[in-house]
């Protein structure tokens, strides 16, 4: 098992990270009906680990006996019927979907199985009735048209479902949605706290940590915490015992976008430009997501520039993403940043040198 | 299984005025409706106001003091945005209701039972224009028997015609000792702790909308337990702490990029929100007084246009860093168009 799943932890009480929203969590859920909850902060920051840690406080040991279910559902849309196909992942007391893979049609399958959940309730040893969790994953994905429909649908069962939504920003989330949910943001740990959670791991595994080793590995995991423990990790299976000045390799397609960055900075020619799109055509096809890509491309190129250029290139960068969003094939947006940066850098450098 | 509890009911549901006379702040309204109640005659009627300022509440109450709880059922329809409304249902549901004939007004004990039914409409903006035009002719053949309440957030999205139609009402925002009575109000009842700091807080960051500082305030009360402090009311709300957004701005100012690009970093990292952030910054740019008025109209028209390619879904770092960028060019007096 990767060191990622093995050392996650498991109840309330044994956040490493975020004690003081684990125990305040804590006490929401065992003193009193829970309300929904609405989680948000960036990747790596302990999002997940917290909603399953709440769901075992909520039904015990229980609640991680989960299935793998690819379900189909009917749904009747006015005058047609339409076939939707959605993996859940589902226990005796909670669903977890991911929505957003359902597309445009998420507003059925949001509110269809809302609808059973409310059908088929547990009942406890005493004959009462109980609720059942549906978690939602990627809210900020969720068309308009779903988050709409679904307040309205969290009143009407909340008695029956609770909601625990998930997302990386809550600004896509609309206003509606968030007044019914308790807000819980979730900051990215420090570096200290990835520091102590890397020794932690080190101790349990038996490994002797150089001095100042776990600190560079936090420095350079951008303060998130599953990707310091997967380098950690990675730098275990290359080299052990650690040597104080190891190097922790980076991502290798981060070291792919180095190298598209500084072919870039050294000709700016259409022939160069050619060459660059495969680079990016190599990227897209590996799945690396194009927001990712041109973020990274830009943070690479900006620790090359002069104070000056950096304003502009942002401005294009932002100007670029944003029709990448608007627009269908991402390949042309990033394309069109590099060549306008090529043409902004190649003025500079003729007004500059001649 | 988790056992299920007595499920307590948000308390903007539970302290919502029952009567008219209890609204709070809004006279002019409150004095032609307790009229209507004397008098049991009422035109149509539209309300509107930013959220939170008791239009929905009022339509209620009035509704509830005329027919009373045995009338209430056959009297009342009540529609708001989540039920579907698209011109079928003008057509159809509100035709049908807006179309029964009803007795003659007899006097029920307290309720004057007027001899007419109410449909309420909420979230009217949201109507489409075709569902609001279908409405035009209904309203006045069946006037009648049958009252318009139609509430709306913007008047400006409600069709002309509707509008000559009805009585208007402005609902205001609620200014801040007002607010405070209330909130006090309400920790009494709750046996909530509540200093004078999260208090006057707790008015400022819900600007006037009183369901949303009465939503953070159970929010914080199921969270930190009975006693709250400003800092639990601002992590709930999600208002991102005056600190940092000073600190972006204090980056700009400073005119080093690096800077600027850690602190948007940071906030990144912090998990704020960036339309929040945008927002906050806003207010502070628009009343500071060391800013020219031309620095301040350089730097709002990128706030626009960033929080529009927000909505459409741009990426918050590069929107952020964009829009600081740009503050600090405004603020240090650089060039805006690139020079080569």
């Amino acid at each position: 098992m990767l060191w990622v799943d093995k050392y996650r932890p498991k109840t309330l009480d044994k956040m490493m990270v975020h004690e003081d929203i684990a125990l305040n969590l804590k006490k929401l859920v065992t003193e009193q009906d829970c309300p929904h909850l609405l989680f948000y902060g960036p990747t790596g920051s302990g999002k997940k680990t917290l909603i399953m840690a709440v769901l075992r406080q909520m039904f015990g040991a229980s609640a991680e006996k989960v299935k793998v279910e690819n379900k189909v559902w009917k749904v009747n849309a006015g005058s047609r019927t339409i076939d939707l196909e959605l993996t859940t992942l589902s226990s005796n007391n909670h669903v977890e979907i991911n929505p957003s893979d359902a597309g445009f049609q998420d507003r059925y399958v949001v509110q269809e199985i809302i609808k059973e959940m409310a059908k088929n309730r547990p009942v406890d040893a005493r004959g009462k009735k109980g609720y059942k969790v549906l978690v939602l994953n990627e809210v900020d994905k969720l068309s308009r048209e779903a988050q709409h429909s679904l307040r309205r649908t969290m009143e009407k069962y909340s008695a029956s479902c609770r909601l625990i939504l998930c997302c990386n920003s809550s600004s896509k989330v609309t206003e509606a949605v968030r007044s019914r949910c308790l807000n819980i943001r979730i900051n990215s740990p420090t570096e200290e706290q990835i520091v102590r959670v890397l020794e932690f791991i080190g101790k349990k595994e038996g490994l002797q940590l150089p001095p100042g080793f776990a600190t560079r590995i936090a420095v350079q995991s951008n303060r998130s915490l599953r990707r310091a423990i997967l380098s950690f990790e990675t730098c275990q299976v290359q080299q052990y015992p650690f040597t104080s000045n190891q190097a922790i390799p980076p991502m290798d397609w981060e070291q792919y976008i180095t190298e598209i960055a500084s072919d870039i900075m050294q000709e700016q020619s259409a022939k160069r430009l050619f060459l660059v799109r495969g680079k990016f055509y190599e990227l897209l096809i590996n799945c690396i997501p194009p927001v990712i890509i041109l973020k990274r491309l830009l943070s690479e190129l900006l620790k090359k520039l002069d104070a000056e250029l950096k304003h502009e290139v942002c401005h294009w960068a932002a100007y670029y993403e944003h029709r990448m969003c608007l627009g269908q094939k991402a390949i042309f947006h990033i394309e069109a940043f590099v060549a306008k940066f090529m043409s902004i850098y190649k003025a500079f450098l003729i007004a500059t040198f001649g | 299984m988790a056992p299920l509890q007595q499920s307590n009911q948000p308390w903007v549901e539970k302290y919502r005025p029952k009567q008219v006379k209890d609204v709070a702040h809004q006279d002019e309204v409150v004095r032609v409706l307790s009229n209507t109640l004397e008098t049991s005659s009422c035109p149509h009627m539209l309300f509107y106001g930013p959220p939170g300022t008791g239009k929905t509440t009022t339509a209620l109450a009035i509704a509830h003091q005329l027919f009373g709880p045995d009338l209430y059922k056959a009297r009342v329809l009540e529609l708001n945005a989540s039920d579907d409304r698209g011109i079928n249902v003008v057509r159809t549901k509100i035709k049908d209701f807006a179309s029964i004939a009803v007795a003659t007004a007899v006097r029920q004990g307290a309720y004057p039972c007027p001899p007419f039914k109410i449909i309420i409409l909420d979230e009217a903006d949201s109507m489409t224009e075709d569902a609001q035009n279908a409405l035009r002719r209904t309203m006045e053949t069946y006037s009648k028997v049958t009252r318009f309440f139609f509430i709306c957030n913007y008047i400006s999205r409600i069709i002309e015609p509707l509008a000559s139609r009805c009585a208007k009402f402005r609902f205001k925002p609620l200014p801040e000792d007002i607010m405070s009575t209330r909130i006090s109000h309400i920790c009494n009842e709750e046996g909530l702790n509540l200093d004078d700091e999260a208090l006057s807080t707790l008015s400022s960051i819900s600007q006037g909308d009183l369901r949303r500082a009465i939503t953070y305030l159970q929010g914080a009360a199921r969270l930190f337990g009975s006693s709250i402090s400003a800092k639990n009311l601002i992590s709930v709300s999600g208002v991102i702490p005056q600190d940092v957004v000073q600190g972006l701005l204090a980056a700009c100012k400073s005119g080093d990029f690096e800077l600027a690009n850690r602190e948007v970093n940071n906030a990144m990292a912090e998990g704020y929100p960036a339309s929040q952030m945008l927002s906050q910054l806003f207010d502070i740019i628009v009343q500071a007084d060391d800013i020219s008025d031309e620095q301040k109209a350089r730097i709002c028209s990128k706030l626009g246009e960033s929080d529009k390619r927000l909505i459409d879904g741009a990426d918050e770092y590069l929107q952020l860093i964009d829009v600081s960028s740009n503050t600090m060019r405004a603020l240090c007096n650089m060039p805006q168009e690139f020079s080569y």
